[in-house]
């Protein structure tokens, strides 16, 4: 094949396969010369896992890898970014302490005798910075601007790699209405030079915006292909889920019984200017939207007292309770399933045994012995009502897939029959089959009385599980969107504090 | 957990074994009986911190307050005359306060573990010599001391402490009755108790097991006092041992042997791990090299050195060996 007619990247047969999960079970993909493609699929689709392969975070275990038809192989970030690959990562990682140019050019600092050559370094950083339209000093400290402009920082600091495939891993995820727009301007810019982008977003909006091609993946496999003209919400829908919306959220008619949780005026450490008051009922699904640094995590955690309220007050049927630590918040009755399960929902190197009666260990003990049977008990009604898929109770929790850790974590706290159940992203990194059974679950509980309140940033989610919603944006609740009010449009307008349009 | 055990109890039996061929006096009665004692004594010590080390932190002060115990415990007993009992009351409720202090240091002040219990080493030190002048003092009572009309049952406190029980020809030191005794509750405490539990747990993941509802900080301080009661229990068995307590030395790194033997023990440094057999295995294994370096005839200036490449060989194979262990778990896929 002649050169210039192959891709510029070309993927096929990629897989991948992690302690407990295959992530990539044999996927392709292909880019060309300034082109734009969305890579799209819900959590845990394997999306941000091809992209760690293609930066050369992680090695794939096996599959055909092509950079311009010449076959590579990558050991580490460097191998990657020889052949121009840049991977913006969804955490920025500038260093805050240093300035711009410094971080632009960390690693690589230009030298002269040996010295870095400060002034070659500055000249450099300011024509990368215009390319991204940052009209900045150089020694600003990457930690003093805001997010957005971070993140065209490190776009410029590709750039200076002589980077020709930028894959961005939802670039978009904490920025304004406004970054947002500056962004897509930057990157249709370098598409004109071009650079070529590979664009990671559940934003639907936006890929509709910006993708010139879309690809979606489902479970790990390629689940099929847009092209331009046939880019749309549904039909990029109806790829990610794999069948009609309706059918995935298996969705019931909840009639909402007395308030469980009513906060009035309630005052996060997180936005202490912003007071917050929400109600959610008896077998109600509350949904809380929004961009991520929105407040949403901070909301649940100050619920859930691992952040005690700086003030206003919380209500729990009815009865003022301060919630000063999250065993206070459970001996109301409150449980949370936290955003970040490897570090709050787990404790990973013990057994799943361990891990599903931490919560009722106290309760089920007498003078402080450990009562066994009570232990088995509540670990078998766990991975059973779960469906935890463990080879025995004695596997360690670090050994499972991210669903079924996230079913240890509900399974804890089902044995203690909570009245309100928070979930923080509830199917973050989990398998679609596993994501169903949650929302399955979810309706279980609501439908048995349970009040549920979850945060989440996808936007299927809210829109197929919510009986409401509240939109949060930069530590305010923005608005509050009904079942029949729910849309895409709706959420993101509130989420970037576009009240106007809502 | 249990190959674990099995790896340093192997240890132990090959640096016993081998000792006793290259020298076979090593093997008579008053050597066994030595070095059941300073196991039995290190021991105490080692169980204490591995409390600690289970929670992920580190006690720096253990040889000074063994130390500050015993000065306490001779003071009262020899100097004051104080009622015997109630000396080793003072002392103990004495431990338990420093451990308590360094636990609230610990979890409220949020000062790290290193620097509470490093300043802890130097200032419980400075105590012990201001408290004596710097001159050595043991719990005895001569008969111009106020404590010589206590003579008999002070007399009765050092058979319990340092005595040897007589078992047939064997005289068994009763150091090692504590050890049994005090390894017996720790085991149960943490293998049998919810507090055991949330130890470990929180060792393992502290943000993770206060979300579980969990008081952490009250276990983080209940650890750090466990240690320091049992380095007080440590001091007063080494104050009737030493029958003379030097304020400026005795004790004197006693806590890198602790750590030592916890760590060779089984215990992890980043928390969440440990067993007391295994600390308790590993402390005698510290002390038997001692004995075996003056049995064998090497030169006791390579005493430090020979102990630090065990300790190192020892945490290196037990790395391997877990490594082994977690790849078995994560090939028993669902």
């Amino acid at each position: 094949m002649d050169e210039s007619s192959s891709p510029l990247l070309e993927v096929s047969g990629l897989r991948k396969s992690f302690p407990g999960v295959l992530a990539l079970r044999g996927v392709s993909l292909h880019l060309q010369k300034g082109e734009v493609l969305a890579l799209i699929g819900e959590n845990g689709a394997g999306k941000s896992t091809l992209m760690k392969i293609l930066a050369g975070v992680q090695p794939a275990d096996e599959g055909d890898f092509r950079v311009s038809g010449k076959k590579v192989s990558f050991r580490n970030v460097n191998d990657a970014m020889d052949k121009g690959i840049a991977l913006i990562h969804q955490e920025l990682n500038l260093c805050g302490n240093l300035d711009l140019a410094a971080n632009v050019f960390l690693g690589r600092e230009p030298t002269k005798a040996g010295l870095i050559d400060e002034s070659e370094m500055r000249r450099q950083t300011e024509k990368f910075l215009s390319q991204v339209g940052l009209n900045l000093p150089v020694d600003t400290l990457a930690g003093s601007i805001p997010i957005g402009k971070q993140q065209l920082v490190e776009i410029a600091k590709a750039l200076s790699c002589n980077a020709r495939v930028l894959i961005m891993d939802e670039p978009t995820s904490s920025l304004s209405q406004k970054e947002t727009e500056t962004l897509f301007e930057v990157v249709k810019n370098l598409r004109s030079k071009g650079i070529s982008v590979i664009y990671i977003s559940h934003r639907l909006g936006e890929v509709k915006e910006l993708a010139d091609r879309v690809t979606v993946f489902r479970d790990g496999e390629n689940a099929g292909e847009l092209m331009q003209d046939q880019i749309d919400h549904d039909n990029m829908v109806k790829l990610m889920v794999g069948r009609e919306l309706s059918e995935f959220y298996d969705r019931q008619v909840h009639n909402p019984g007395k308030p469980v949780l009513s906060l009035k005026d309630l005052r996060c450490p997180s936005y202490p200017q912003h007071p917050l008051s929400l109600e959610v009922s008896e077998g109600e699904i509350v949904g809380v939207a929004g961009l991520v640094g929105a407040g949403r995590t901070e909301l649940l955690q100050t619920i859930f007292g691992v952040t005690p309220a700086l003030g206003g007050s919380l209500e729990i049927s009815g009865e003022a309770k301060e919630i000063r630590n999250p065993r206070a918040a459970i001996s109301v009755g409150i449980a949370l399933a936290p955003e970040d399960r490897k570090q709050h929902g787990l404790v990973l190197p013990m057994s799943v045994r361990e891990n599903s009666s931490l919560p009722s260990l106290q309760r089920d003990a007498s003078r402080g012995w450990l009562n066994e049977n009570a232990e088995r008990t509540v670990t078998q009604n766990a991975v059973k009502s779960m469906k935890i898929k463990t080879p025995n109770y004695e596997q360690m929790a670090r050994f499972l897939s991210g669903g079924n850790q996230q079913k240890i974590v509900l399974g804890k706290w089902l044995a203690m029959s909570p009245k309100l159940l928070l979930l923080d992203e509830p199917t973050r990194g989990i398998d679609v089959g596993a994501k169903r059974e949650i929302y399955k679950l979810m309706e279980k509980l609501a439908g048995e009385g349970m009040a549920i309140l979850f945060v989440s940033s996808e936007m299927e989610e809210v829109l197929g599980m919510a009986d409401r919603a509240y939109v949060m944006h930069e530590g305010q609740i923005s608005g509050e969107l009904s079942r029949d009010q729910l849309s895409e449009k709706a959420i993101m307008n509130l989420a970037t504090g576009n009240l106007a349009a809502a | 957990m249990k190959k674990n055990v099995l790896g340093i109890f192997i240890l132990l039996v090959a640096i016993f074994v081998i000792t006793a061929v290259i020298n076979p006096k090593f093997l008579n009665a008053y050597n066994m009986q030595n070095l059941i004692k300073w196991s039995s004594l290190y021991a105490v010590m080692s169980l204490g911190v591995a409390f600690v080390i289970i929670t992920g932190g580190i006690d720096l002060s253990i040889g000074s307050v063994v130390g500050l115990v015993s000065v306490v415990l001779s003071i009262c007993l020899k100097l004051e005359g104080m009622d015997p009992w109630s000396a080793i009351g003072i002392t103990l409720v004495l431990s338990l306060g420093i451990g308590l202090l360094h636990g609230l240091l610990i979890t409220k002040a949020k000062v790290q573990p290193f620097v509470v219990t490093l300043c802890g080493l130097l200032v419980y030190r400075s105590m012990g010599r201001w408290l004596t002048d710097n001159q050595s003092i043991g719990p005895m009572p001569y008969e111009e001391d106020a404590g010589y009309k206590n003579l008999e049952q002070i007399q009765g406190l050092d058979f319990l402490f340092s005595g040897k029980i007589a078992l047939g020809s064997f005289n068994l030191p009763t150091p090692a009755l504590f050890i049994l005794v005090l390894s017996i509750a720790a085991a149960v405490f943490l293998r049998r108790t919810i507090w055991g539990r949330y130890l470990f747990a929180l060792g393992n993941n502290e943000e993770g097991t206060r979300y579980s509802g969990i008081d952490t900080d009250r276990m983080k301080i209940l650890a750090y006092v466990l240690c320091s009661l049992f380095a007080g229990i440590a001091g007063i068995l080494f104050a009737f041992e030493l029958d003379s307590v030097q304020p400026a030395q005795t004790g004197e790194f006693y806590e890198l042997y602790a750590i030592a033997a916890a760590v060779l023990g089984g215990c992890s440094l980043r928390g969440g791990e440990g067993s007391v057999l295994g600390v308790v295995i590993a402390a005698a294994v510290i002390r038997l090299i001692y004995n075996s370096i003056n049995m064998v005839g090497i030169s006791t200036h390579l005493e430090f050195g020979i102990l630090g490449l065990v300790i190192l060989l020892g945490v290196i194979g037990d790395e391997f060996l877990k490594k082994a262990v977690a790849r078995k778990q994560a090939a028993q896929k669902t």
